[in-house]
């Protein structure tokens, strides 16, 4: 019997070597004489011990991690195989880490356990039990509305960043009178700090295509596209592997498992725009053109892609469907607190030791996530910061940290959780340079359609350079003042949340770092500086 | 930029009308074709633009503007290696604002750029999912993670002794 190796096939093992690990080891294996059965799996999510390499044992897999080629022969040597302790990178049985087995996964349960384009894997691990009970509820109703009351008592939100209730928005989708609907996934990804939805799609894949099909039989879509960020090589080959496997076994195309349901599937590629994460430019980039914002009304749910009714829903809304469907809306909404519901799954990300997925229901506080799992900045130096919510969301000082993991929570401190990305920084970060990079970063990334937006960010820049050269306080203040004036014309012109919330870093930044300003003699904090 | 205003003879005419033509039809075809010719050819050509223009009814101004908009297209070629260095905030606070200097010196060239020998040609790119590993950059379609000063010479070094091998 040849032994099961598992060697993650994600974007951090890649870029940690992950393709010569494998390569060596099969030819270690094979000059040894040992039979092994090497399993391309995906991440656990465990991304500081990429490339983390599993052994199936009699007592379940054991890890060890992070492997480098130049540990191959001696992991060989002292019993690896045998998911034996003696190397110094063996971490014990995989489902016994504490910084697994603490979480609540719910959305990652399969993620790093299956091979992500099996299909037979992802049934084992009670894969596509969600579609059919949909079929089921479809079937007795001749309706999608049981499927949609469902997702509605789950109480999800939708991930991408606006927290948007997922069942209303297909509810709207779904009283739309019978047309060409269409279900478009938003894999954009575009936030920094943030991997959750690339996990998804390279450690399972057809959790997302599930999550979709069901969405399409819930609003009565047969079309669904992907838009999926170009900065995600290895995502794509995944799930362009999943669908074309889904294809093969009639889980998408005509209908599906014999019922008389179609559902066509297909990954569209961005190019390299932050603003095409917004539904609306992303719609306006799947149908071929710029991706300038549209207003709203109409809503995307009414007029969407094509200017028929379509669902926008993050990678993370979209997977989290299927366990709703397979468990129950309740069994979804038993985690959580208030009105945030069921599980996030957190990125840990920056100057952390460890680095990685965390999916816990809402409620933990900031501090405690860092705390039990972050293992401390990387760099061994003191924290400083600790920017939430990906590029337009706050900087946290220290004295914030305890705050809750909630949607509420987090608005009422003038923060964001967005789609969950945490980024810590230590002390060695400029927060004035901070500042000046998301201001710079809306330069880059501005779709041009409003002036708040495209020339209030040039100028955010060139005032934030200001500032970091004035040498007399009364400057330093007027340039301070100008910059929230700046601001405060961004938040309210500005046609969408680009140029409407880079004020939120910027502002957060310069009130809660004040010591990182020109240290000016006679320089005092001016009154608005404080009152914000 | 000798280059850029060249008559471009680098690219098959017969082979970009082929995916032109077999991508026209689809919805929103646009994206997905200059997806294609740009992995072909490794940039847009100016000359392929009116074709694609013809095949989608379109203006080659309006076939333009789209090109401009996003930052992935390019209508100069690139150079045999594309890096890009990750300028996102997760990779700042693992020290890529370093690198970044470092890069660029090392390469002596900036952002939008190609080396004058053109291996090398470098731009910025926010966020390649390796968040928790950074600083990380991009060649090609390969995403490196933990990447320093070291790590970096080394990736550069494999790289033109690669290209010298097969001369
Ligand atoms: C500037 C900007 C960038 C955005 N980027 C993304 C993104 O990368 N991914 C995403 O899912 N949503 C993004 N959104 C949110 C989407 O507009 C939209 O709310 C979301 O796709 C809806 O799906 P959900 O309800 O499942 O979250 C962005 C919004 C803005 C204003
Ligand atoms: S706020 Fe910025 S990105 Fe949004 S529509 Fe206006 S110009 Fe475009
Ligand atoms: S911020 Fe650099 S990889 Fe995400």
């Amino acid at each position: 019997m040849s032994i099961k190796v598992f060697i993650p096939r994600d974007t951090v093992s890649l870029a940690h070597n992950g393709e010569k690990v494998s390569q060596i080891i099969q030819a270690e294996a094979s000059i040894r004489n040992i039979d092994i059965n090497i399993i391309r799996n995906g991440s656990r999510g465990l991304c500081w011990l990429e490339p983390m390499i599993e052994i199936e044992t009699s007592q379940g897999r054991i890890a060890y991690g992070p492997v480098e080629v130049s540990d191959i022969p001696a992991l060989f040597d002292q019993g690896m195989l045998d998911g034996t302790e003696q190397h110094t990178l063996y971490l014990g049985k995989t489902e016994d880490i504490p910084y697994l087995k603490n979480q609540q996964r719910l959305t990652f349960s399969r993620a790093g356990i299956i091979d992500p384009v099996s299909l037979s894997d992802y049934q084992a691990h009670d894969g596509f039990k969600g579609l059919t009970r949909a079929i089921e509820l479809i079937s007795s109703t001749n309706s999608g509305q049981m499927i949609v009351d469902e997702v509605k008592l789950s109480g999800l939100r939708g991930r991408g960043g606006a927290a948007f209730p997922t069942g209303i928005k297909w509810q709207t989708v779904h009283d739309c009178s019978p047309t060409q609907k269409y279900i478009v996934c938003n894999a954009d990804e575009g936030d920094s700090g943030t991997f959750a939805d690339r996990l998804v799609m390279e450690a399972d894949p057809f959790m997302l295509i599930e999550g979709m099909i069901i969405a399409g039989l819930a609003v009565g879509a047969t079309r669904g596209y992907i838009y999926l960020r170009s900065e995600y090589p290895v995502a794509h080959t995944i799930l362009n592997e999943a669908i074309s496997g889904a294809y093969a076994t009639n889980f998408l195309g005509n209908n599906i498992q014999g019922s008389k349901h179609t559902f066509h599937l297909e990954v569209r590629l961005g190019a390299e725009a932050y603003i095409c994460g917004e539904e609306t430019s992303l719609l306006e980039s799947l149908e071929g053109k710029r991706g300038l914002v549209r207003f709203k009304p109409p809503l995307p749910a009414i007029e969407g892609l094509f200017g028929q009714p379509t669902v926008v829903n993050n990678v993370l809304s979209l997977a989290a469907i299927p366990y709703i469907l397979a468990c129950g809306g309740q069994a979804y909404a038993d985690f959580g607190m208030g009105r945030s519901r069921g599980t996030l799954p957190f990125q840990l990300a920056g100057n952390l030791k460890y680095g990685g997925l965390v999916e816990l229901a809402f409620g933990t506080t900031l501090r405690d996530i860092i705390e039990k799992f972050g293992g401390g900045s990387a760099s061994k130096r003191p924290m400083r910061a600790i920017q939430v919510g990906g590029p337009l969301g706050a900087y946290l000082p220290e004295s914030q940290w305890d705050t809750q993991l909630d949607y509420e929570a987090f608005s009422a401190i003038g923060a964001v959780l967005g789609h969950g990305g945490i980024v810590v920084f230590d002390d060695t970060v400029d927060m004035v340079e901070q500042a000046r990079f998301s201001m710079e970063f809306c330069v880059a990334e501005s779709c041009g359609k409003c002036t708040p937006c495209r020339i209030g960010s040039t100028r955010g820049v060139e005032v934030i350079d200001k500032i970091t050269t004035s040498t007399d306080s009364t400057a330093l203040n007027a340039y301070l003042e100008l910059l929230d004036d700046l601001c405060e014309t961004m938040i309210h012109g500005s046609l969408c949340a680009m140029g409407g919330m880079t004020p939120i870093p910027v502002q957060s930044a310069l009130k809660y770092f004040p010591e990182d300003l020109p240290q000016i003699k006679g320089f005092l904090i001016s009154p608005t500086q404080q009152q914000r | 930029m000798k280059n850029s205003s060249q008559h471009d003879s680098t690219w098959d005419v017969d082979l970009i009308e082929k995916t032109i033509k077999s991508l026209k039809d689809k919805p929103g075809a646009l994206l997905p074709i200059l997806h294609a010719i740009q992995s072909v050819c490794g940039y847009i050509p100016k000359d392929t633009i009116s074709l694609i223009a013809k095949a989608l009814n379109q203006t080659s101004a309006e076939i333009h503007g789209v090109i401009s908009f996003y930052h992935y297209f390019r209508t100069s070629p690139s150079g045999n290696h594309s890096i890009q260095v990750c300028r996102g905030e997760a990779c700042q606070a693992r020290g890529s604002r370093a690198l970044e200097t470092y890069v660029k010196g090392k390469l002596k060239i900036n952002y939008h750029e190609k080396t004058p020998d053109g291996e090398f040609d470098l731009t910025a790119v926010y966020c390649l999912g390796n968040c928790a590993r950074g600083p990380s950059i991009r060649v090609g379609d390969d995403i490196i993670g933990s990447v320093d000063k070291n790590k970096f010479n080394q990736i550069i070094n494999t790289l033109t002794t690669f290209v010298v091998e097969l001369n």
